[in-house]
């Protein structure tokens, strides 16, 4: 592991600091242009999760290696309710708000990795990696 | 509250969107240009996105959002100057923002919703198909 932050996601305006975060370090990993807005994009809708769902919670941005490959980690901790149906929560339109249901499954589809785990009355955590 | 301006161009509203927006504030904007429809009667909305650096699924759905209300106060919506980068990640988070006509810049968008067929989806596709 090279350097981690952690950044906290309670409210609406910490969504917008998670961007900015996961922008200077796609950056300064080199990342190209769509690959930055990929990870923005993704850490985006992971922050509002977390704040609409999951009582807000921590994000953490990891610089990894892999060999000689270098990856960006970010992985979102909350203690909210969880999610009882994960296959459900990963479908595409599937939402419990008014959402659009793409956050979770779109997410996937913009990243490299995607872990989710999440248990009812404790918490729900994803973890998501772009390699360059 | 902050709010993001809405300019008036004769019978179309336009708004620049120059700030990365949190939730509310793009809410307010959904508000603010449904309401200044009304008010002004206005024909087509123009918003240029061109310094968004993204569009993820709650700024697609204000975005779609916007343009159904618009739509049913009569009105067209034109959305311009989306980055490249951020189409295509829109695309592959699955966002197809239906509804909504885009057009490259604000020249280009103002040339739609001032075209005789307006900007409205429904007619162009209704058109395409015939
Ligand atoms: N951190 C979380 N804690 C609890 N439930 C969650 C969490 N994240 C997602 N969920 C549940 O999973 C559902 C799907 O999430 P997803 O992000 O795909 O869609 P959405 O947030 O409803 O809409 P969109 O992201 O398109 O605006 C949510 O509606 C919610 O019920
Ligand atoms: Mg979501």
């Amino acid at each position: 592991m090279l350097k981690h932050e952690v950044v906290e996601a309670r409210s609406s305006a910490d969504v917008l600091v998670v961007r900015q975060q996961a922008r200077a370090w796609a950056v300064e990993m080199g990342f190209s242009l769509v690959e930055q807005t990929k990870i923005v994009t993704a850490a985006s809708e992971l922050a509002r999760n977390m704040v609409d769902y999951g009582l807000g919670g921590t994000v953490e941005l990891e610089a990894i290696e892999n060999g000689s490959r270098k990856g960006l980690r970010l992985t979102f901790t909350d203690q909210g309710p969880g999610i009882s149906d994960l296959d459900l929560a990963m479908t595409d339109g599937y939402t419990t708000g008014n959402g659009l249901g793409l956050g979770l499954s779109g997410t996937k589809r913009l990243m490299h990795e995607f872990e989710i785990t999440s248990q009812v009355g404790q918490g729900t955590r994803v973890m998501i990696t772009r390699w360059r | 509250m902050e709010r993001i301006p809405i300019l008036q161009m004769g019978q179309f509203l336009l708004v620049t969107i120059q700030v990365d927006m949190h939730d509310r504030l793009a809410l307010a904007l959904q508000d603010d240009l449904t309401n200044r429809i009304v008010k002004t009667q206005a024909q087509g909305v123009l918003i240029d996105i061109s310094a968004l650096e993204i569009v993820d699924s709650f700024i697609g759905r204000i975005l779609g959002n916007i343009a159904t209300m618009s739509r049913i106060l009569d009105a067209d919506t034109v959305v311009v100057g989306m980055q490249p980068a951020v189409a295509i990640t829109l695309v592959e988070l699955g966002l197809s923002l239906t509804g909504v006509r885009t057009a490259i810049n604000v020249e280009q968008g103002m040339a739609l919703l001032r075209s005789p067929f307006g900007a409205s989806p429904e007619e162009r596709d209704t058109h395409a198909q015939t």
